[in-house]
């Protein structure tokens, strides 16, 4: 088969499954849908690695197939069409592979619920979305994956819908990313009216034209590439949780855990980074939006570690941890090394994608305990999950020895971050020395956080032994919490059932197969992902890899810079990363119940974390009120007593006073009315005819 | 070809002379008589939609000027003429999409006076019809006008309980419109010494003459897009119109007001059209943010979505007078999505009714439970009703977006917030109705859609989606039309 046809059938391939499983998956039952949607994701997969090995080793040329035109107007032209190159080859495998190792784990995962053939149909559907998001050649169809993996996921999020919780984050989530959509939609019109054009092709040579020109928009006179830029990091900031757009994501985990790992940790909340490694050409001449950039992308790292320091729900913490990888991808991108920030794309989807579907796993294990202080001691009943667990930790603190180059996955990504970050600090200063300080304090809590799941989980002492496996919701520490922090987000038994079939044996135990199988492949990708690719993505040979899909400025040559960072930026990310998980032994293992002990007296910090920086409550005091208020105010205010009561409705009375004098009129029969128009309309028509001719 | 336009235009009014020759012989409504009035009703609008298939299939895309075009003396000096162009055509073609789906959704729900209802909506029909074929300027208002007759009666007949208020409401409003354009038309054909379209299209208005012809139009149009503060009539008229009516309300009646700025405001009073595009902005943007935050806060649903249609049609005022090929050709795009989507939203509302008679938001919930059919069909139009790419609400909101960001950036931004607030009324309406459980004892036993239903919303579905998909099909047939409109509009204003 050509490279063509590969790449097209990989990208068609969920959509068949999605369609097959949702529109017929009654008629041919949970097996059959699960098969022809798991089936053709395997197949996707598959050939996505074969594309990306003739992308890495064989010299592939990039290419882009148009399929069929979509909107075009005028210059206005966007294509149906399947763009290859070095950055959609990296996605391809990373979409498919985690899509389809999710798909088979899901068969376990879900394996006793009512809608199996509605849940694989989403999950392909998904999955045919972000393929079309990261093949896009033009700015609409990237528009169109971009929503399309925002309906997906609000469809997931929402996948229990008979959970008000559930429903209510599914609705957050489409909403706040439609906030970043609403600047992602002025960018584009922003890009079009400034090069004429919405083609990727088309506007990169021409950017250079607008380096130093001006653009008037909204009343004001910007930096031409600036704004478009900025824009459109609006749009990224929705979809990557970022800071201020990030409250979305912790809710997300509502939705089933296989979702969580495949759409909230491995690829659609990377989209945003990977928009803005995609339009590099455009970025690397927009000075201030790349210092934007920078800066969101360290205060949500930052932000995002210190929320995940103080949650319980073991979902919610690698959720907070994902916002904050992806921070770090950010502000890799807004310093100017798009291949790291990729690179860590790449690496973050095994190792998140692992740590979700291991969380799942013990959750699973657990009869959907999700509230880690009810866990502890695991390790003995759940031996595999914890040996991948563990993978997984060591993986997103980037365990590894910098003189010898040797590491787990993260080890060679975040490093390369931070060494990025200090290297642009040095040309630059400002914006990215602050970047380098917040990554390594970042990857101190980050150290802490992940080693406190893994201890609270499956070290110390058992606190599940007695306790009817977590249907209470009343926990002491949580009383005064509000609302908006509903802790212990069981999932759902489907039909009540409680225990799989496990008879009334409370006891945590070991996932199937069909589950560990999709963990231990991962494991292997957290183990070696950055070994085998660190020279293709950011080393040596980053030219012949990425062959032109990412561009550096003249004046770029952080990727160079920071190979030669001084040893301390190289030993750094350990040090912080050994206080970080020091801190956590001491106080989750040595002096175990500390933990607990320090949340129980609800110190102001503890608080300030616990309820997340209090973002909804501000949200929900400002814009979420202020909605319903003018709601209301327009409706009752402005449409019946300002409108109808000086129009219609005063009219009316009006005419109702005339009307007990002129009788009949107002006898409110619709006929006279009509009777009335009609003799109207013919007297004044005959009286203009008879007056023109 | 000649004539197909008159054909398609009065082969409604076959199955009108059908049904009243059938009630000559039987003249009491026992069952048999009933169904044999909905047969010849469907049967009708079904023979004149495919004869507008057929003229769409006949239609030069590339030629920009009136094609099929009629012109015989009528009377007292007047002519009958009658042409359709890339502006029109497809207005012709939704009218006669539409009418077959609104008598298959009227099959069981309208239990009184069947024959004088489905008479209603022929007439209706062809009344419509005539307005996007006519060719002058008098013909044209009497289509108009006329137009609103039908609708009058069907809300007033057949509506729900406010119906005298909310007819009254509609008439009132309009009237107010038509009265004023009346004056207009006479006005024009006094000063040009001529009725005919195309050649008013030429003939150049004084620009302050232009200024009083533009707002006399405006009158009129404006209440019927509607285009706020003129749009409180809408949500009463659809609350109290039956299901179909409402189709046709949303579908079909909203768009003759843009397709009456089209041909008129635009070509023949250019001047005044940029003189005004301002106002009209601002009255866009104010339409989409204000009735967006209204539709929030509505419990009942087919008032919600009745504002969400106030607030879409914002973005076709905003595109058309952008005046370039993007806002244009979006905002009819936007219309026929519209016409589509609304549309099926209010069939989507009419099934529930129809088998609760209740449209209280408060009523329902976890419908998805007991109808998973439906909250498909629901979920697939809530979300052409957000705009989300892939359907055919996407495309017109976009189009105009960027086509007025070229006039107007601070009109973008404004217009652009409409993504997000659509998101939040339509997602929390059917949050509302159909997920969670069901907890009213009175939807324990509701039943999912039926076969009718179904071959109901079969086609707006695949035309949502082929028209998400695949848009090009309709700007291939509008763009030598806009293209030519834009270029004279942007010559005349000397942009």
């Amino acid at each position: 088969m050509t490279p063509q046809s590969l790449i097209t059938t990989v990208v068609f391939a969920p959509l068949i499954g999605a369609i097959v499983a949702g529109l017929f998956g009654r008629r041919i039952g949970n097996m059959a849908s699960q098969t022809v949607t798991t089936g053709l994701l395997i197949l996707a997969a598959v050939l996505s690695w074969t594309i990306f090995a003739q992308w890495t080793w064989g010299g592939l040329e990039p290419f882009t197939i148009q399929l069929l035109p979509f909107i075009n107007i005028g210059e206005f032209q966007s294509n149906w069409s399947i763009r290859l190159d070095g950055l959609s080859a990296v996605m391809l495998v990373v979409v498919t592979s985690v899509s389809c190792l999710v798909h088979v784990y899901s068969w376990g995962y879900m394996a006793e619920d009512d809608s199996k053939p509605r849940f694989f149909a989403y999950l392909s559907l998904f999955t045919f979305a972000m393929l079309a998001l990261v093949t896009a050649a033009d700015f609409m169809q990237l528009f169109f994956g971009w929503e399309g993996v925002g309906l997906a996921s609000y469809l997931l999020i929402g996948f229990w819908f008979k959970k008000p919780t559930a429903n209510a984050a599914s609705i957050k989530a489409f909403v706040v990313n439609r906030v970043g959509d609403f600047g992602f939609a002025l960018g584009i019109m922003t890009v079009f009216w400034m090069f004429g054009t919405i083609q990727f092709a088309e506007i990169f040579p021409k950017v250079p034209e607008f380096a130093n020109q001006g653009w008037w928009f909204a009343g004001s006179y910007w930096h031409a590439v600036d704004l478009a830029c900025a824009l459109l990091f609006v749009g990224a900031m929705g979809k990557s949780a970022q800071f201020f757009l990030h409250t979305w994501l912790p809710d997300a985990m509502e939705g089933p855990t296989p979702v969580s790992a495949l759409i909230h940790a491995a690829t659609m909340v990377t989209a945003g980074v990977y928009m803005v490694c995609l339009l590099s050409p455009m970025f690397e001449y927009a000075p201030y939006t790349k210092q934007i950039v920078t800066l969101i992308g360290a205060v949500t790292a930052l932000f995002a570690a210190t929320v995940g320091l103080a949650q319980n729900d073991i979902k919610r913490v690698i959720a907070y941890s994902t916002c904050s990888q992806l921070g770090y991808m950010f502000f890799a991108a807004g310093v100017g090394a798009y291949q790291a920030a990729m690179f860590h794309l790449f690496t973050h989807a095994f190792f998140k994608a692992l740590l979700f579907l291991g969380a799942g796993s013990v959750i699973h294990g657990m009869h959907h305990e999700q509230d880690m202080r009810k866990m502890g001691g695991l390790w003995k009943y759940l031996p595999i999950t914890y040996v991948v667990m563990t993978i997984g930790t060591l993986a997103i603190t980037g365990f590894g020895i910098p003189s010898l180059h040797l590491g787990f996955a993260g080890f060679y990504s975040k490093d390369t971050i931070i060494e990025s970050a200090f290297a642009a600090g040095q040309q630059f200063g400002g914006v990215a020395y602050f970047a380098f300080v917040i990554s390594l304090f970042a990857a101190g809590l980050t150290a802490f956080y992940s080693w406190r799941l893994a201890f609270m989980t499956f070290h110390g002492t058992p606190k599940w032994a007695h306790d009817d496996h977590g249907h209470d919701h009343g926990h002491a520490a949580d009383d005064h919490a509000s609302s908006a922090q509903i802790e212990s987000h069981d999932e759902p038994l489907p039909n009540g059932h409680d225990d799989h079939g496990h008879g009334h044996d409370h006891k945590p135990h070991e996932s199937p197969w069909i589950m560990l199988v999709p963990l231990i492949l991962l494991a292997f990708g957290a183990v070696a992902a950055g070994y085998v690719f660190v020279d293709h993505f950011v080393g040596e040979g980053w030219k012949d890899f990425w062959r032109g899909a990412i561009f550096n400025g003249a004046d770029n040559h952080i990727l160079e810079h920071a190979h030669h960072s001084p040893t301390w930026v190289k030993w750094a990310p350990l040090a912080v990363s050994a206080v970080g998980f020091g801190i956590a032994y001491y106080v989750y293992i040595m002096r175990e119940g500390l933990g607990a002990a320090l949340a129980a007296r609800k110190g102001p910090l503890w608080t300030f974390l616990y309820n997340k920086w209090f973002f909804d409550e501000l949200y929900e005091a400002t814009f979420v009120r202020a909605a319903k208020f003018l709601g209301d105010l327009f409706w009752k205010g402005g449409d019946q007593k300002i409108i109808d009561g000086l129009g219609p409705d005063g009219v009316s009375a009006l005419s109702y006073k005339l009307g007990r004098r002129a009788g009949r009129l107002q006898s409110g029969y619709v006929y006279h009315y009509a009777f009335v128009m009609l003799l109207g309309v013919a007297g004044l028509l005959s009286y203009a005819l008879w007056a023109w001719a | 070809m000649t004539g197909i336009l008159s054909l398609i235009t009065y082969s409604p009014l076959i199955g009108v002379a059908a049904i009243l020759l059938l009630r000559a012989f039987r003249p009491h409504d026992d069952e048999s008589t009933i169904r044999a009035v909905k047969w010849i009703t469907l049967v009708t609008t079904l023979a004149t939609l495919a004869l507008s298939v057929l003229l769409v299939a006949q239609y030069d895309p590339a030629n920009p000027g009136f094609q099929f075009v009629e012109d015989h003396a009528w009377f007292a000096g007047l002519h009958y003429r009658m042409g359709v162009d890339g502006i029109s055509i497809l207005f012709v073609l939704l009218t006669a999409f539409l009418l077959p789906i609104c008598i298959a959704a009227s099959w069981n729900s309208i239990e009184k006076r069947v024959p004088a209802y489905m008479v209603c909506f022929l007439v209706l029909e062809t009344l419509v019809i005539g307005v996007f074929c006519a060719l002058d300027l008098v013909l044209f208002y009497l289509f108009f006008e006329f137009g609103l007759v039908p609708m009058f009666l069907i809300i007033g007949i057949w509506g729900g309980k406010r119906r005298v208020y909310a007819a009254y409401k509609f008439f009132l409003y309009t009237l107010l419109g038509s009265v004023l354009m009346l004056a207009a038309i006479l006005l024009m054909i006094g000063v040009s010494g001529t009725s005919s379209i195309p050649e008013l299209m030429n003939y150049k208005f004084d620009p302050h003459l232009q200024t009083w012809l533009w707002l006399a139009f405006f009158a009129s149009f404006a209440v019927k897009m509607p285009m706020w503060p003129v749009h409180t009539w809408l949500p009463d008229a659809h609350v109290e119109a039956p299901t179909a009516g409402s189709v046709i309300l949303a579908g079909i009646l909203l768009k003759m007001g843009g397709y009456g700025f089209l041909r008129f405001s635009l070509p023949m009073f250019p001047q005044a059209s940029d003189y005004f595009a301002p106002l009209v902005f601002a009255l866009s943007v104010i339409a989409i943010v204000y009735t967006s935050l209204v539709a929030f806060r509505q419990t009942d649903i087919k008032k919600l979505i009745a504002y969400s249609s106030v607030a879409h049609m914002g973005f076709v005022t905003m595109g058309i007078f952008a005046g370039n090929a993007l806002g244009v050709q979006g905002a009819i795009f936007q219309m026929l999505s519209h016409g589509v989507i609304s549309g099926a939203l209010f069939l989507c509302v009419g099934v529930v009714y129809d088998r609760m008679h209740t449209r209280e938001i408060a009523f329902y919930g976890g419908l998805v439970n007991r109808m998973p059919w439906y909250a498909a069909t629901f979920m697939l139009f809530t979300m052409g009703n957000v705009g989300l790419p892939g359907t055919s609400g996407f495309v017109g909101e976009i189009t105009t977006m960027v086509g007025v960001y070229e006039v107007s950036t601070w009109t973008a931004v404004v217009a652009a917030t409409g993504v997000i607030f659509s998101a939040v009324y339509a997602l929390s309406l059917y949050r509302r109705v159909v997920f969670g459980e069901i907890t009213n004892p009175a939807l324990a036993d509701i039943t999912d859609l039926d076969w009718r239903e179904v071959a109901i919303f079969a086609p707006l579905i695949a035309m949502t989606l082929y028209l998400g998909v695949y848009p090009a099909a309709v700007f291939d047939l509008t763009q030598a039309s806009v293209d030519n409109l834009a270029a004279v509009y942007r010559a005349a204003i000397g942009g």
